[in-house]
């Protein structure tokens, strides 16, 4: 589809803007196209799909070990949410149970993830209304964080402390002091952006009444998360379903009533503070014991769904294994794919001046969502299958010319 | 502190005006890197008995052993191509002799593709 | 007459001015950046990016008008280097004065801001066009109250020319705390004339990427960053002179104290560019219309009152 930058006059003063696939407040590559009456949004079509990177395919091909790694890298900043669900799906097919210390260290580094991903939020929400100064302290402090996990797991995003079984580095108590006055200063911090959202005039003056997605709309459009939890939907997999160590933390779901972009700034910033609760917690009740269990190389045949709770909302994981070292199919339900559907809603209405905010309120993860392919032909829609789609693509390059069984491949 | 107004701000920006600032003009500025941060490989070919368990676990295909003697007098070899490996270090853990270990060291970019594949 | 020629277009004319917007540039980059716990540029990059422009390619698009694309530019340093000429530098003293040049400063002033607008408006690019559509309704947002705070000192010094204010309030230095509202006006309406943080709607880098300017490149876009550096600058002397019009009547000190009050005047409008969110168009004009415009009445009746006129 070709997006052309001019003003296309329709005899009724409406112009139509493109943001993307390359603008400067989207931090990954998707198309939205805008149409403007003056300045209000009247029209709004939303096109995602550009990160799409045939991860689903490649995990069948890989064995579970080095899928891993690839399902790590489904997304730069739940990436250890994704390594979990993965791993407890295996853990379950296999029968395993993971150590106590293990469930707790893999607690930690979740709410420390959950802590580097609000505050790269609150920086990109701030950037976008153009409030430069709070997008640079925001990710000052995200520094410590992202320190922190390099000290525990060896790289700042990535972690790789997830294996299947356990997790595969040990905290000592040196470690742990670390951690506890990191949390301190990160507390105070955050304190204070608590106050300056819920008291800054001009913050409140362009996150209020923008976006506005009210309860019935949440449940209609299936929305997760922060977005969900903002009209007053207590939705919390830690809760509801408590994984890894979940189930002996006190957590408390922080919902609020505003039902608007404001509404999520303030769930996000309280899910901060939580967060920090969380971890003190955790450290104080550490138990003591081993961190791995071993994990067989052939994994039983059967089917697991598996869920937990990203820092932007529920993540599904579903494993079909057949008893050999690679799986036959691997699902993975991001959460944003949940939160786009209530896009086109929440932006007809505002202003201009609130799409960019509007659309990095729900935390978009583009990498996360790209998965499932569903081409649409005259007659409908039609989900093709592999094979299918194979000879799709053959037949489509054929007809611009290039023929795909010829074309030789570089060595590596 | 819970009054309402515009610019609340201000009084955290001028208290940072005096103080360092929080980020170094690298590479002039010394970067601190924390000690068990995975950067380079390291191999020891003394104990390797080539069982390619760690080429087989790499997720991207980056390690390769190749044994430059004969099975009586092993002179094991191994080349990483740094450009494709991703620093998971599966391959220290899976490695049964402990042959593998990982430095601190992530100045690894060079001016040309040949020179991303590296011995260790 | 060679006098003329040096004073207008050497010193204290443009170059000075050219040279002085740089220097502004840079502290202005350098104290914002400071200001949140970062490093900042280095004292030649204004300078490196204003020879990095030159030397880049020009690309004006295919449907844009050609001969305005190229002379807009042009119009807009000149209009600011043309009302530099009566902003005082030496204390009182300034290239060239008569009795009105208020007048003539402000529309002078005017110029850029309508250059913005055609350059937007003759690039026939959807964001260029929203751009320039936000510059001129933020123009009738603060026109109005900056016009009337900059003319407000005026009615108590009973002349119309900067230099003869600036002569007036350094005489009579306690009418200065009369017109404490005025500034205030002057400064934040100031910022929305120069369209920084928190009134950068027309140029809102998230929203329309750049706005008005988004198609110029190479040399015409140096000069549009230069006339809005100059502008940065004849707005901090503009103020200086008419609101803090300290002297010593010694002519080298006052060139000092020239740099002292026009650099405090850049320190407040960096603090004021980095301590809000951007105000969305809507929001500037009731801003404006509900704050800036009846401080900046109750100033004018104010120095009526003082004069003698009113009561």
């Amino acid at each position: 589809m070709q997006i052309r930058g001019r003003k296309q006059m329709k005899g009724n003063n409406r112009i139509t803007l493109p943001i993307g696939p390359q603008h400067p407040s989207l931090k990954e590559p998707g198309c939205f196209t805008i149409t403007l009456e003056g300045e209000k949004v009247v029209g709004a079509v939303i096109g995602i799909g550009y990160n799409h990177r045939g991860l689903e395919k490649a995990c069948e091909s890989r064995n579970y070990i080095q899928n891993l790694y690839l399902i790590e890298r489904v997304c730069g900043i739940c990436s250890h949410t994704h390594s979990t669900a993965y791993c407890q799906g295996i853990e379950e097919l296999a029968g395993l149970s993971i150590p106590r210390r293990a469930a707790y260290i893999r607690v930690i580094v979740a709410e420390l993830e959950r802590l580097h991903s609000h505050l790269l939020w609150l920086g990109v929400a701030g950037h976008e209304i153009g409030f430069d100064t709070l997008f640079m302290y925001a990710w000052r402090d995200r520094e410590k964080v992202l320190d922190m996990l390099a000290k525990l797991c060896g790289n700042r995003v990535n972690y790789g402390i997830n294996t299947i079984g356990g997790v595969r580095r040990d905290l000592d108590d040196r470690m742990l002091q670390d951690i506890s006055k990191m949390a301190d200063a990160l507390q105070d911090q955050v304190k204070y952006y608590l106050d300056l959202a819920l008291t800054e005039t001009t913050l409140s003056a362009r996150l209020a009444g923008v976006g506005k997605l009210s309860h019935e709309d949440a449940l209609k459009f299936g929305a997760v998360g922060p977005v969900a939890r903002s009209a007053d939907i207590a939705d919390d997999i830690r809760v509801t379903e408590p994984y890894a160590a979940y189930a002996e933390i006190p957590v408390k779901p922080i919902t609020d009533t505003h039902a608007d972009v404001f509404g999520r700034t303030v769930v996000r910033v309280r899910e901060m503070l939580e967060s920090i609760n969380i971890i003190r917690f955790c450290i104080k009740n550490l138990p003591d014991g081993d961190i791995v269990v071993k994990a067989p190389l052939r994994i039983p045949a059967g089917e697991v769904i598996s869920r937990t709770e990203a820092p932007r909302g529920e993540d599904i994981h579903f494993i079909r294994s057949n008893g050999t070292n690679m799986p036959e199919r691997v699902r993975v339900r991001a959460p944003t794919e949940a939160n786009w559907r209530g896009m086109k809603y929440m932006l007809e209405g505002g202003y201009l001046a609130d799409v960019p905010i509007t659309i990095a309120a729900i935390d978009p993860c583009y990498s996360c969502t790209d998965r499932a392919i569903v081409v649409n032909s005259d007659s409908g829609t039609e989900v093709m299958d592999w094979q299918k789609l194979r000879q799709y693509s053959i037949d489509w390059y054929k007809k611009q010319g290039i023929d795909i069984p010829s074309v030789k491949m570089p060595n590596r | 502190m819970l009054r309402n107004g515009p610019g609340k701000i201000v009084n955290m920006t001028i208290k940072q005006f005096f103080k360092e600032p929080a980020t170094i003009a690298y590479p002039k500025g010394k970067m601190d890197i924390a000690d068990k941060y995975r950067g380079r490989l390291i191999y020891d070919p003394a104990n390797c008995i080539g069982c390619n368990l760690c080429v087989r676990n790499c997720p991207a295909g980056a390690l390769k052993i190749t044994n430059e003697g004969t099975k009586g007098d092993r002179k094991m070899r191994a080349d990483l191509n740094v450009g494709h490996c991703i620093f998971c270090c599966q391959c220290v853990d899976c490695c049964p002799k402990k042959c593998l270990s990982f430095s601190q060291n992530i100045d690894l970019s060079s001016l040309n593709k040949k020179d991303l594949t590296v011995r260790l | 007459m060679l006098l003329t020629f040096v004073k207008i277009l050497i010193f204290p004319g443009f170059m000075f001015l050219a040279v002085y917007g740089l220097i502004f540039e840079y502290i202005d980059r350098k104290v914002y950046a400071r200001l949140q716990n970062r490093v900042g540029p280095p004292w030649y990059q204004p300078l490196a990016d204003f020879f990095k422009l030159l030397g880049k390619e020009t690309i004006i698009p295919a449907d844009a008008n050609k001969r305005m694309f190229q002379t807009l530019p042009v119009i807009s340093l000149s209009a600011v280097a043309a009302a530099f000429i009566y902003v005082p530098v030496f204390g009182e003293a300034s290239s060239s004065s008569f009795e009105g040049d208020l007048i003539i400063v402000l529309y002078f002033l005017t110029i850029p801001t309508i250059c913005s607008f055609l350059a937007g408006w003759y690039s026939r690019g959807v964001y260029a066009t929203i751009g320039s559509t936000r510059t001129l309704t933020q123009m009738f947002a603060y026109e109005v109250p900056l016009f009337m705070a900059l003319l407000a000192p005026s009615l108590i010094a009973k002349t119309w020319s900067v230099t003869g204010m600036t002569a007036f309030y350094s005489e009579h230095p306690l009418y200065i705390l009369i017109n404490f509202p005025a500034f205030f006006v002057a400064l934040i309406a100031g910022q929305g004339k120069l369209e920084r943080a928190p009134f950068d709607s027309p140029e809102a880098e998230t929203e329309i990427v750049s706005g008005a300017l988004v198609e110029y490149s190479g040399k015409l876009l140096a000069i549009f960053k230069m006339s809005i550096d100059c502008e940065l600058v004849l707005v901090a002397s503009l103020i200086s002179a008419i609101f803090m019009p300290f002297m010593t009547g010694i002519a080298g000190l006052d060139f000092v104290l020239y740099f002292i009050k026009t650099i405090v005047m850049l320190l407040f409008l960096a603090v004021l560019r980095s301590a809000m969110a951007r105000f969305r168009v809507d929001q500037m004009v009731s801003f404006c219309w509900k704050y800036l415009t009846p401080i900046a009445i109750a100033q004018i009746i104010l120095n009526l009152i003082v004069r003698g006129e009113l009561v």
